[in-house]
């Protein structure tokens, strides 16, 4: 009932099912349980639920993901918009101190 | 008889310990006053010295960690990258990877009860698992330079490591297999589950890959957030001090104590609103945003301020003064409450910049109307 759910239908990932072969590597990696198996290809059954850390698509070998990957971090974004750069987080090491 | 049996016995297998060059595997025995002090010995095999480290940590480790969470400054808690021993493992113990970010080192080390192993740790630039992964610098280039320059292949026999399930955002697998010939098995996200896990063939369940982000693993990072924003709470709180001098006869200083020092501790309030509420409260607040959740604490907290007002009169100067606190302190706490984005475990970068589109320009505009409001009420 509680769960923690972010804002829907903004995340970038973007799953290619032809170009999978299967390896199950997206389903190992996702922090969030994005992906599941459906026929020996993966599937993106909880889109909502990615933060786009682009663990998968770092390490899908086939190239089948996509995902433009950076930090949900509100203070990295100011710093961008203040900056005029990409957000650019420089956090002091704390455990997922920037996303 | 006994004790010599045993002897015996470890000196047979102490025998076999050997590299994959062949080399005698020896334990330096523990050693009294090693620097740093969680080293217990040395295993040495050829001209190499490996560093035996603690599996239990010591009050010292326990203080790093406190004043790490604690601490508002670029502070860094590292040590020094390479190749570390737990236990007293061989050529076909397995590789743990890890970052050299002491509080990601100590944790690993502390949950390896009943483990032989090695832990290559890699530079960091002293920082967490995740976020170096997200940065890059826990990341494949790193890895394959550190397998390489560490002589990995000449100590060990098989051709495995495990890396941190958070790692992957940095590390591309088949790109390491691909350079080096080491196959990566991605472990579970906690450091935890590390043994159950080795004792599972290496397979993590389920429950082990999610991240999770309960009620203590939010309690543990606001005190950074807060000390972060603390500064900021500071200048703010004296530029309230210095207007509450401000009235109808000009600038009164005696009433600074009195006026300004309402003004401090309702700016505190939201403060602790947005910073401690908010984030503990945080699946309990309705909403998705964190700047909405940070927006209804703060009005709900105003809600019982004017009521408790209304019981003991006199808190306030008037009602348009009660008012302005209705704009001032909802729009603290909402961007206080936005920026723990950074710290949670499931926000994406573009649900935050969705977000901020309309979150800062209301927090602007409720700022300002909040603080014209406040000072008109020193007119009147």
């Amino acid at each position: 009932m509680f769960d923690l759910k972010y804002i829907s239908g903004v995340a970038t990932l973007q799953l290619d099912s032809d170009k999978c072969n299967g390896c199950r590597m997206c389903l190992y990696v996702c922090p969030h349980a994005v992906f599941d198996m459906d026929r020996k290809k993966a599937v993106v059954v909880n889109h909502d639920s990615c933060m786009e850390c682009g663990a998968c698509a770092m390490n899908c070998p086939e190239g089948a993901i996509s995902v433009h990957a950076g930090v949900g971090c509100a203070s990295a974004v100011l710093q961008g918009w203040i900056n005029e750069t990409e957000p650019t987080c420089d956090c002091s090491g704390e455990s997922a101190c920037c996303g | 008889m006994f004790a010599m049996s045993n002897e015996k016995q470890d000196s047979k297998k102490e025998c076999c310990k050997k590299s994959a060059e062949g080399e005698l595997f020896q334990i330096i025995e523990r050693r009294e006053n090693t620097q740093p002090d969680w080293i217990e010995g040395f295993i040495v095999n050829g001209n190499r010295k490996i560093p035996v480290v603690s599996k239990t940590l010591k009050f010292s480790d326990r203080l790093d960690s406190w004043k790490a969470r604690w601490s508002s400054f670029r502070m860094r808690f590292s040590i020094d990258p390479g190749l570390y021993a737990v236990g007293n493992p061989d050529a076909q113990s397995e590789v743990l990877v890890s970052a050299n970010y002491k509080l990601s080192f100590d944790r690993l080390r502390s949950r390896l009860d009943g483990v032989n192993a090695w832990i290559l740790v890699l530079d960091t630039k002293g920082i967490n698992v995740w976020c170096s992964a997200g940065k890059g610098t826990f990341g494949t280039a790193e890895l394959v330079n550190r397998i390489k320059y560490e002589k990995l292949t000449e100590l060990i026999s098989h051709r495995r490591l495990i890396l941190p399930q958070l790692s992957a955002p940095g590390v591309s697998a088949h790109k390491v297999k691909k350079d080096t010939g080491f196959r990566i098995i991605y472990g579970p996200v906690r450091a935890n589950d590390i043994a159950a896990f080795l004792k599972n063939n290496k397979r993590a369940n389920p429950e082990m890959r999610r991240v999770r982000f309960n009620m203590s693993d939010r309690a543990v990072l606001i005190p950074m957030e807060m000390m972060q924003s603390v500064k900021y709470l500071l200048l703010v709180s004296l530029v309230f001090l210095l207007l509450s001098g401000l009235n109808s006869e000009g600038y009164i200083f005696n009433d600074i104590p009195d006026e300004g020092l309402n003004a401090v501790i309702l700016m505190f309030i939201a403060y602790l609103s947005g910073g401690v509420l908010t984030p503990l409260l945080l699946p309990f607040i309705p909403g998705k945003a964190f700047s909405l959740k940070g927006l209804i604490v703060g009005i709900v907290l105003m809600g019982g301020i004017a009521i408790f007002s209304h019981k003991y009169p006199g808190l306030f100067r008037s009602n348009i003064d009660l008012l302005s606190w209705f704009f001032i302190t909802p729009s603290i706490s909402s961007f206080l409450a936005m920026n723990f984005t950074g710290a949670s475990t499931y926000t994406s970068l573009s649900g935050v910049k969705k977000e901020m589109r309309f979150a800062v320009p209301a927090q602007i505009v409720l700022a300002v109307v909040g603080i014209t409001l406040w000072v008109i009420s020193q007119f009147i």
